[in-house]
């Protein structure tokens, strides 16, 4: 999706301003948010690419008036109700009168040390790897509308593998509870001056991880 | 450690009276998960408090470390960061897929996820704010060393600069250099000069007379 989360390279910001003696949370609601989506997830009410992609969802007006956990928790509040997890009346008034849907597993405080490590995004590959360090690659110039891990501003341009990170969980089919459809993953490398022109820093390179349908050889 | 509600701050960040708001919405969500038997109130509390006391930036900072006393691990770490750390008794328990990037004097390397907000939780806990801010994730990419101008350091102008941009769910972190004048410092000691922008590559560690 072509949407405001996409922010690579974009210019108007401003600043980076960095605060001194940063807490975890700035308010008691912005950990529960956190921990609303780590239970929910763990709970497999919905996935990581399910996450993101409801988040890109909200209107760019919303997406960028809003601080971190509050889109989290409108986030969470519209993908609950369009996945069925919950409806829109209920949420509003902060109240259940329905029975909820059964979910795979639910988070107990005895679990929750064991949750706060990551899960494998490792799968099987399905087939063997298309490129290897050292190949010539063009990100390809796509615009799918739905979820995507291709950043706009390296769409069509060429890059050269660095390395081959595993075959991972593609998220542009599981944002959209397609399944899991593993691809293989590469860290790309790019020239400053291919993505941004003959004015960049001469000695700046960027990488992305890339996804094999993501690229092309070049 | 709870925080205080903070209307001052939040008013930075957000608009007028939305903290209370956001206090009752987030409060009306949880309410309906828990009464849907979809989550334990008491498991939010104890995520909530594992990120404010477990996980946190002194385990990535005791990775560094080690890494700059032990030749074997750094070679270890950069070849598989998830195995060495867990293979070297520095954590517990790790996830498949964090990569760690040397700094040298001739390549300087930083971390950003220009999409939303990936960061290596594991070993640096929650990102700050700025690093999931629009200025950060826009300029990352770009103009590296406008944003270094801003965390107050410049780059020399032949160091390479090197930006991973988190795409996926593989995860970075960056060994910072070893500062000089730390000949036979304990791992302990050195730990104290890492700082969590010198992992993110938005900073260098601190210098001995900083810690002396």
């Amino acid at each position: 999706m072509d949407g405001i989360h996409d922010m690579g390279g974009m210019h108007g910001f401003g600043k980076v301003e960095p605060e001194k003696n940063e807490p975890v949370f700035h308010a008691p609601w912005e950990g529960h948010v956190l921990a609303l989506q780590r239970a929910m997830t763990y709970a497999g009410g919905y996935n990581i690419d399910q996450m993101r992609a409801a988040i890109e969802a909200l209107p760019p007006d919303v997406y960028l008036s809003s601080s971190y956990y509050k889109r989290w928790a409108l986030q969470i509040e519209n993908l609950v109700a369009k996945l069925g997890l919950a409806d829109a009346d209920e949420i509003k008034a902060g109240y259940g009168r329905h029975p909820g849907k059964a979910l795979p597993r639910k988070l107990t405080v005895a679990e929750v040390a064991n949750s706060l490590t990551r899960g494998s995004f490792f799968r099987p590959a399905p087939t063997p790897a298309r490129f290897k360090p050292g190949d010539r690659v063009r990100a390809k110039n796509i615009h799918p509308a739905t979820h995507t891990r291709l950043p706009r501003y390296a769409r069509g341009r060429i890059g050269v593998v660095e390395a081959l990170r595993g075959c991972h969980v593609f998220p542009d089919t599981s944002s959209l509870g397609q399944g899991d459809h593993p691809r293989w993953l590469y860290t790309v490398l790019f020239d400053g001056r291919e993505l941004w022109g003959d004015s960049a820093d001469p000695t700046l390179k960027i990488s992305i991880e890339a996804f094999e349908p993501y690229l092309e050889p070049a | 450690m709870a925080q205080k509600y903070d209307d001052e701050h939040d008013d930075r960040h957000e608009h007028g009276s939305e903290l209370s708001e956001m206090q009752l919405r987030v409060r009306a969500l949880e309410t309906v998960l828990a009464a849907k038997g979809y989550i334990d109130p008491s498991a939010l509390d104890a995520i909530v408090e594992a990120y404010e006391t477990k996980v946190g930036p002194h385990i990535g900072r005791r990775i560094v470390a080690k890494a700059w006393s032990d030749a074997a691990f750094k070679r270890a770490l950069i070849a598989d960061a998830s195995k060495a750390v867990l293979a070297f008794g520095l954590v517990d328990r790790v996830g498949d897929h964090l990569i760690a990037v040397e700094n040298t004097p001739a390549r300087h390397n930083m971390v950003v996820c220009t999409l939303c907000s990936c960061y290596p939780w594991e070993v640096l806990g929650l990102p700050p704010v700025w690093y999931k801010s629009a200025p950060y994730r826009s300029r990352a990419v770009n103009d590296p060393r406008g944003v270094l101008k801003d965390f107050g350091f410049t780059l020399p102008a032949d160091t390479e600069i090197r930006v991973w941009d988190s795409t996926a769910e593989t995860r970075f972190i960056v060994v910072p250099m070893r500062p000089q004048a730390t000949e036979g410092w304990s791992e302990d000691k050195l730990s104290g000069l890492v700082t969590r922008d010198s992992m993110i590559g938005t900073g260098l560690p601190k210098q001995p007379s900083e810690v002396a």
